[in-house]
This record gives C-alpha cells, sequence and structure tokens, in this order.
C-alpha cells in the first residue's frame, strides 16, 4: 500500500486530499503511478498532466522516474507560493 | 530555528531572544517580515489562507536555513511562518541571519526569503469580493541570486 496527497488547487480540483492505495505490480516509479492514475478519467488525466506539478517522495521532491514502493508516501504539488 | 505556526508571531520579541542567544558573537542581524498584502493583481483582497503540508514543510524550511548558515557562515538562522486564515496586514513569515558581519546576513536573509518562496510547500488561496482563488506562482526570482553575489 502506498500513501497519496494530492494539496491546494490540485486537492480542490480532484475532490480528494488522500488516499491510500495498492499498487498494481506493473507500476514502480512515478511516472507509473501517474499513468495509472491518469486512467481513472478525464479529470484525472487532464489534472495530472499539468507539467509544473511537482511530486515528493517522502517529502523529497522526486523526478518522474523515481522509484516508487510500499510504504511510500507520495505527494502532488502545484507550484508553490509562500513568503 | 524554524516554526510553522497558525498564531501571528511577534517580529520585536524574536529578535529580542535572538539577540539575548548570541551572547555578544554576531556583530549584524538582517531581518525580514512578509506581510499580507491589500491588493493583488488588480484586487481588493480581505484575506488570505495558507495551506502547507506537514513534515515536508518543516524539513524544507529546516534545509533552507542550513544551506544559508553553511554559505554564509551563520550564528544564528530564524524562519517563522504562519499557515491558515490571515487578514491584509498580517505578518505571513519571519526570517532573520545573524553573523559577524553585515554582509553575510544580508545575503543569507535575501537567500532564505527567496528559496523559501519558490522551493517550501506553501500555498496561499486569497479572498477577494468576487470569491476564493489559489494565488499563481509568479516571477519567482532566482534563489542563487544571492549566493552568486557572495562571490564577488
Amino acid at each position: 500500500m502506498v500513501q497519496l496527497r494530492y494539496f491546494a488547487s490540485l486537492r480542490e480540483r480532484l475532490g480528494i486530499g488522500e488516499e491510500t492505495v495498492s499498487l498494481p505490480v506493473h507500476v514502480n516509479t512515478v511516472a507509473g503511478l501517474q499513468l495509472w492514475l491518469q486512467e481513472r478519467g478525464t479529470l484525472w488525466a487532464e489534472t495530472l498532466a499539468d507539467q509544473r506539478l511537482l511530486v515528493a517522495v517522502n517529502h523529497e521532491i522526486s523526478e518522474r522516474n523515481a522509484s516508487v514502493s510500499d510504504g511510500d508516501e507520495i505527494a502532488w504539488l502545484p507550484p508553490v507560493t509562500g513568503g | 530555528m524554524i516554526r510553522v505556526q497558525q498564531e501571528d508571531f511577534d517580529a520585536g520579541v524574536e529578535l529580542e531572544a535572538l539577540r539575548s542567544r548570541l551572547q555578544g558573537t554576531a556583530g549584524a542581524v538582517v531581518s525580514f517580515i512578509g506581510l499580507v498584502r491589500n491588493l493583488n493583481e488588480g484586487d481588493a483582497i480581505t484575506g488570505m489562507t495558507l495551506e502547507h503540508y506537514p513534515g515536508m514543510t518543516e524539513k524544507a524550511l529546516v534545509e533552507i536555513a542550513s544551506e544559508a548558515s553553511s554559505r554564509w557562515n551563520l550564528i544564528d538562522a530564524i524562519i517563522i511562518h504562519r499557515v491558515g486564515p490571515m487578514s491584509p496586514n498580517d505578518g505571513i513569515v519571519f526570517v532573520a541571519a545573524a553573523s559577524a558581519h553585515r554582509k553575510e546576513a544580508f545575503l543569507a536573509c535575501e537567500y532564505m526569503i527567496t528559496t523559501l518562496k519558490t522551493e517550501a510547500p506553501f500555498w496561499k488561496k486569497e479572498t477577494t469580493s468576487r470569491g476564493t482563488r489559489w494565488v499563481s506562482q509568479t516571477c519567482p526570482e532566482s534563489p542563487d541570486k544571492p549566493a552568486e553575489q557572495s562571490n564577488n
């Protein structure tokens, strides 16, 4: 199982802030996970296609080819606007 | 020292606490306060809510303060960032750097606030007379600019 999190505008657009899912056996990277989530439908496909989104694996900003495995927390983050 | 908190901060209290920690070791303290403006992109702003990613945000702030401390040999560094609902004129963020001489403190303070704005997971949602909207990232300044200047 992995924990998925979506923040700010992304959470509102997707209508969900966090969820726990079982990774399919063929999914072992951030990119693979994203493609799998995008199969949920047009909303997910379009929303996660935004190139400006950052992905954090276990609180570290990660590339799309970073590996993911059971126990990880993977978060999708819109461009940050603090300060 | 980094803190993420809902409540307001008192810059005077923070600076005085810093000064007593320094025990005479620093020759300069530079601080920055970020405020909620009452105007953005032509619209009057009546309120703002800051969201963060608990755990990751604190980690990012620790990394920014540590990087500044090692680059400019700081004696102390502070980042306090608020989250939750705020009003115009409220403080959002407080950053301070203490060093032996002023140049390092100026450069480190600018580095910390600039890097925070582009790297730390915070998101602003502002309220206008027409409703609420997420603030979009506009013209981020290069966080490395102060570092380049330090080599001059």
